[in-house]
């Protein structure tokens, strides 16, 4: 208790923008593959779907509760671009755009023109993973560099450690990876923990994101299993997924994975982080995901050393209510800056 | 402690959750626009109350006045009634598609005006507005498109059946506009017209229901709401010209109910208490189950009749399920009605709220365990804690009376089969919840229980697709569905009946012996559990043929011959699981042997009834015809599959109710009892027969032809004497689960009075006679819908 009142504290007074992940809790070392646990997860879909879908009409915030829990999600956002015409330009634009994500009026009308409000993180391909740490420089924003031959996650094991190896000689200090989804999908659990263990290892002292891809993984039960085998093999973050499945970041997956993270809490007494990524665009839908993470989590969850939002789209929107919350007035993309 | 008000920077450093309240300016603007004084509203207009009084209806949330509200008096319901009789036959006659015009018309206005009888709800009850907003109010407008369809069939799909009449309806508190639209939908949509009068917590949705109805075009007088307290719910049962009672609330007022209907011909639908089992297997999945709780107790402030309110969980997962449930009580939010983000809100009333505090405070007592969450309650107005109650014994008064309020408590099972006993260890039988990932597992277990609603990995569904309604003391009727409709019809073939002609009891003449050759004597005993029985009192009565000739002597039964009988008929539950093909072959055996000995029946029948002989002849032609068309239904007569707004269904499956008593009619020695018997052992009831009284020789025959049929023991019993004094020992055992009693009107009114100890299902005739040959008033579904309970096993899937 006192430990979290300690990092609580720490983040109040914190203003130098510093976004250091886990910083407060002790980090996740893993434990053995407990193959029985893993097995007895059950999850029964209709009553998750209720779960969400009812959460909505139990909690909601408005004024200046929503303008708050809005820009705390942008405390949160892993400002993220993976796409194949990245150019350093873009990736330094999307910087700037990491240390400056809400107009400084905004912040002053809202009271919060002291506070350094920055985004999580900022998220890239490995070849970006150099400029992006130079254009970040003193703003304490981390660099999260995603690897392990994303977003397939399907070239030699080798070559996955080794990348991860080379981002962080470039200075990423987190690393999104990607797991093999046929371990999930064949219930080899032994090769999904030996892999991740490896990630983990090669990890070092950067934070390493265990992506999931739940859209491949198809059933909440083997997005329940391998949220743990993750967790169990070191995972600090579970992440939803690469943006590039079909299906990505869902409140229903997430339900899942939040649950399998407070059963690691009862188990361990180690907190893991969450990041939901990809479909994530509006105001409306990550005020829903914080619902969840404070229900079915609690407060501390709510911080970027415990929660990321995968997203590349979401913060315009979020501007945008920021601005209709100060002015009254409804807002337009082309009056906050481009990230 | 200096507290800084609430700012951007505050909010972003706490994440709390800031107030959110629905606005209530156009709910105070209606209630404004009446002055905030109401009359009732009868032939379609707002009249004051003849006795010029009124009493309050407060806010819960905060106490403070909402408005004045007429207290009816006799005057006030003679002329609500009035206004409904005036009105019932042209809205009867009218085509059943103008009648759907009519409901669609309401539910399209309850979509309409949704908002503002959402928010009305909430303040007058104290629930939350999510619940208002995105249950009630939108369950019941689907509860008038649902019954506009019945208005539309009904000329195809009730071509037997007729309106009831004038509908008397009361509906509580919990849920006064939902149980509004359980109850006046179908009601209307039938062709009856309504008297209805809601709680006096809450009567403003039914006022401006009936406000918005009459706006949408219903005509005059075919809706009337009369308000006041439980005195003008006395006056609308006791009504002379009222043909149907609806309730909806407490057990003990239902009983009351039933008794003063006692013989009054009115028809019945109770929808009372429960204590719900809420089954936890250790296959579930346990967060989904944990928040399964909160959907089953905290839903309401649990003032939910079918509130899973006795959890049962299994010892292994205990602790587990215990810890993760306290941590998630420690999550909810209890805030003011119009607040969006709470999950509970006010208890409707003072005297409420201490009932709650008491029974709690003798639980603990009595040695359970408290838990309350430490979360904040909103000052003044009338809250409480949600409440798990842990190490309850099944003594203790938490585990049997219903709290009614927030308050779970727990105990634990070893086995599947403890779990069935514990869950079915209760007077009541409305409703279950079953957790279990195990499909084979989880379906057995609904199959078992007690309740007329099983949810399995659910909780709290509700459809009018899909009939509600309980077993036991939680109960008789269903709302919704099919079985729903039909508490709302009565069977064309039996309006107009006359009173049964009285009987004459023959003199008995001299018994004096020639000297030809005597008959072998043949003693007539009793048939209790698959052997003849003497009489417990060991006394005989003769047996009379209409002349005064002694045909022969039955046994004198008496309470103890009851008790015997209904002992070896609750032994017989084999029976009940034996398979539909099973039951139809038997009942084809039966007709087999009795046609093998049809002619000695009929002689038997002729010489007690003085009846001639092709009369008697065609009697037991009727019975073996009878016992072929109960063999044919045995195996036809099943459930529906509904589809829920759900991925899954509701499986609507016809039981058998238990163990029933008959009383058969004097006439028709032998198809009368066929005719009750028969159906009820063809869906797998076990019965405990009384003959007729003035004719029991058919009867005493009969046993030997059930005994060379392969008729299990006990299935079914006879036992010979007075209708009457047996009669009002079945329908007094509280073992006993059904009544059929057809015979005189006192014997009617007596099994409907005594029928309330436990609140057995009645099916009388209220000494109207009826013809049993005539298949249309004497066998079929009229007979069938009667020997069961729908029981809805709601199982949503997926994976």
């Amino acid at each position: 208790m006192a430990c979290r009142e300690a990092a609580l504290a720490l983040l109040a007074t914190e203003d130098d923008g510093a976004r250091i992940a886990n910083h407060g809790w002790p980090r996740n070392a893993g434990m053995a593959l407990d193959t029985g646990w893993v097995a007895e997860q059950r999850v029964n879909l209709s009553a998750s779907e209720r779960r969400v879908a009812t959460l909505p009409g139990r909690r909601t915030v408005k004024k200046d509760a929503q303008a708050a829990w809005l820009l705390k999600a942008v405390t949160c956002i892993d400002l993220t671009t993976l796409s194949g015409d990245d150019t350093r330009e873009r990736v330094q634009r999307l910087c700037a755009k990491a240390r400056h994500p809400v107009r400084q009026d905004l912040l002053d009308a809202m009271g919060m023109g002291d506070r350094s409000i920055t985004t999580g993180a900022v998220c890239v391909y490995h070849r970006f993973v150099s400029t992006a740490v130079e254009a970040l420089e003193g703003s304490g924003i981390p660099v999260a560099a995603v690897s392990t031959g994303f977003p397939a996650g399907l070239v030699p094991h080798d070559v996955k450690l080794r990348e991860i190896e080379a981002s962080i000689a470039d200075g990423a200090r987190e690393i999104d990876i990607v797991i093999t989804r046929e371990h999930v999908l064949t219930g080899n659990w032994q090769a999904l923990y030996d892999e991740m263990r490896d990630y983990r290892e090669a990890c070092g002292e950067a934070h390493v994101k265990a992506i999931l891809a739940t859209g491949e993984l198809k059933t909440l039960r083997n997005v329940a299993r391998a949220s743990l085998v993750c967790m169990m093999a070191g995972a600090d973050f579970i992440k939803t997924s690469t943006g590039k499945e079909g299906v990505n970041a869902t409140l229903l997956v997430t339900l899942t994975m939040l649950r399998m993270i407070r059963a690691y809490e009862e188990r361990t007494g180690i907190k893991i982080g969450y990041k939901p990524a990809g479909g994530i665009s509006t105001a409306k839908d990550i005020l829903n995901y914080q619902f969840l993470m404070k229900e079915e989590l609690g407060r501390e969850w709510l911080e970027p050393d415990l929660f990321r939002i995968g997203a590349s789209s979401l913060l315009a929107d979020i501007e945008r209510q920021l601005e209709h919350h100060v002015t009254g007035a409804y807002s337009a993309f082309n009056r906050h800056a481009i990230g | 402690m200096s507290v800084a008000p609430m700012s951007v920077a505050r909010y972003f450093d706490e994440m709390s959750y800031g107030p959110a309240p629905e606005a209530d300016g156009e709910a105070r603007q209606w209630l404004a626009s009446h002055k905030a004084e109401f009359g009732h509203f009868i032939n379609g207009a707002f009249v004051a109350p003849q006795s010029g009084q009124h009493f309050e209806t407060l806010e819960p949330a905060t106490g403070a006045l909402l408005a004045k509200i007429a207290q009816g008096n006799a005057a006030d319901v003679d002329a609500a009634v009035a206004s409904a009789r005036k009105a019932q036959g042209a809205w009867a006659k009218l085509p059943g598609h103008a009648r759907a015009r009519h409901l669609y018309a309401l539910a399209r206005m309850i979509q309409r005006h949704a908002r503002l009888i959402a928010v009305i709800e909430a303040l007058d009850n104290g629930k939350p507005i999510r619940e208002t907003r995105d249950i009630d109010v939108p369950l019941a407008a689907r509860h008038f498109y649902y019954h506009a369809g019945w208005a539309q069939l009904q000329e195809t799909e009730f071509a037997d059946q007729v309106p009831v009449g004038v509908v008397g309806q009361v509906v509580p508190w919990n849920f006064p506009f939902l149980m509004l639209a359980w109850k006046v939908a179908p009601a209307l949509a039938l062709g009856n017209t309504v008297v209805l009068k809601p709680a006096e917590f809450t009567p403003l949705t039914a006022l401006l229901f009936a406000e918005l109805a009459a706006a949408a075009g219903l005509p005059a007088g075919v809706l009337n709401v009369v308000t006041g307290d439980g005195s003008t719910g006395a006056l609308i049962v006791d009504h002379g010209d009222v043909d149907k009672i609806a309730f909806t609330g407490s057990t003990d007022v239902g009983r009351i109910i039933r008794e003063r209907t006692a013989g009054s011909g009115k028809s019945l639908t109770l929808e009372l208490g429960g204590k719900s089992p809420f089954i936890v297997f250790d296959d579930a999945d346990i967060d989904g189950a944990v928040e399964g709780v909160v959907d089953a107790i905290w839903f309401n402030q649990g003032q939910v009749c079918c509130a899973g309110s006795r959890l049962l969980v299994q010892a292994g997962i205990a602790p587990l399920f215990h810890r993760r449930l306290k941590r998630r009580m420690g999550t909810l939010r209890v805030g003011q009605p119009l607040d969006k983000a709470i999950d509970m809100a006010a208890i409707v009333a003072p005297v409420q709220l201490s009932r709650i505090e008491s029974l709690v405070a003798q639980g603990v007592a009595e040695g359970a365990s408290l838990f309350q969450p430490d979360i904040e309650l909103p000052k003044g107005g009338s809250f409480y804690r949600p409440t798990l109650l842990t190490e309850v014994q099944p003594t203790s008064i938490v585990a049997t009376e219903e709290i009614f309020g927030p308050v779970a408590v727990s105990m634990t099972f070893r086995t599947p089969e403890e779990a069935i006993q514990l869950a079915n260890h209760t007077r009541y039988g409305l409703a279950a919840s079953i957790w279990s990932e195990t499909i084979g597992l989880a379906l057995n277990v609904a199959a078992k229980l007690a309740a007329g609603v099983v949810w399995v990995n659910a909780t709290n569904l509700f459809d009018a697709a899909a009939g509600f309604g309980g077993k036991r003391e939680s109960g008789f009727g269903r709302e919704g569905g099919r079985e729903g409709a039909y508490e709302y019809l009565k069977p064309k073939a039996w309006v107009g009946r006359k009173p049964r002609p009285a009987a004459t009891a023959p003199v008995l003449k001299s018994t004096t012996g020639d000297f030809a050759m005597p008959a072998i004597d043949h003693t007539a005993k009793l048939y209790v559990g698959g052997k003849q029985a003497r009489p417990d009192g060991n006394y005989s009565r003769p047996v009379l043929s209409p002349k005064g000739k002694v045909l022969g002597e039955v046994g004198e039964g008496n309470r103890k011959d009851i008790r015997n009988a209904v002992a070896a008929a609750q032994g017989a539950s084999g029976w009940t699981s034996a398979t539909t093909h099973n039951r139809a072959q038997i009942l084809y055996y039966i007709a087999e042997n009795l046609s093998g000995r049809a002619g000695e029946f009929a002689e038997r029948i002729a010489a007690m009834t003085g009846a001639s002989a092709s009369a008697a002849r065609a009697e037991v032609e009727a019975s073996i015809s009878r016992l072929f068309t109960y063999g044919a239904w045995a195996d036809k007569f099943e459930g529906a599959v509904h589809q829920p707004p759900l991925r899954g269904v509701a499986l609507a499956m016809p039981e058998a109710i238990g163990v029933v008593g008959v009383v058969c009619p004097p006439e028709a020695p032998l198809l009368g009892l066929i005719s009750s018997v028969a159906p009820l052992i063809a869906v797998g009831n076990r019965v405990v027969v009384v003959p007729s009284e003035p004719h029991p020789l058919a009867a005493t025959d009969f046993y030997t032809v059930l005994e060379t049929s392969d008729v299990p023991a006990g299935v079914v019993n006879i036992v010979t004497g007075s209708a009457m004094e047996l009669g009002k020992t079945l329908a007094s055992h509280n073992d006993v689960d059904a009544v059929w009693a057809f015979g005189s009107a006192e014997l009617s009114t007596m099994v409907e009075k005594l029928s309330v100890g436990n609140l057995k299902r009645t099916f009388v005739d209220y000494g109207k006679a009826i013809d049993w040959m005539n298949p249309a008033a004497a066998e079929g579904r009229l007979f069938l819908n009667r020997a069961v309970d729908v029981k809805n096993i709601w199982i949503p899937y997926g994976e």
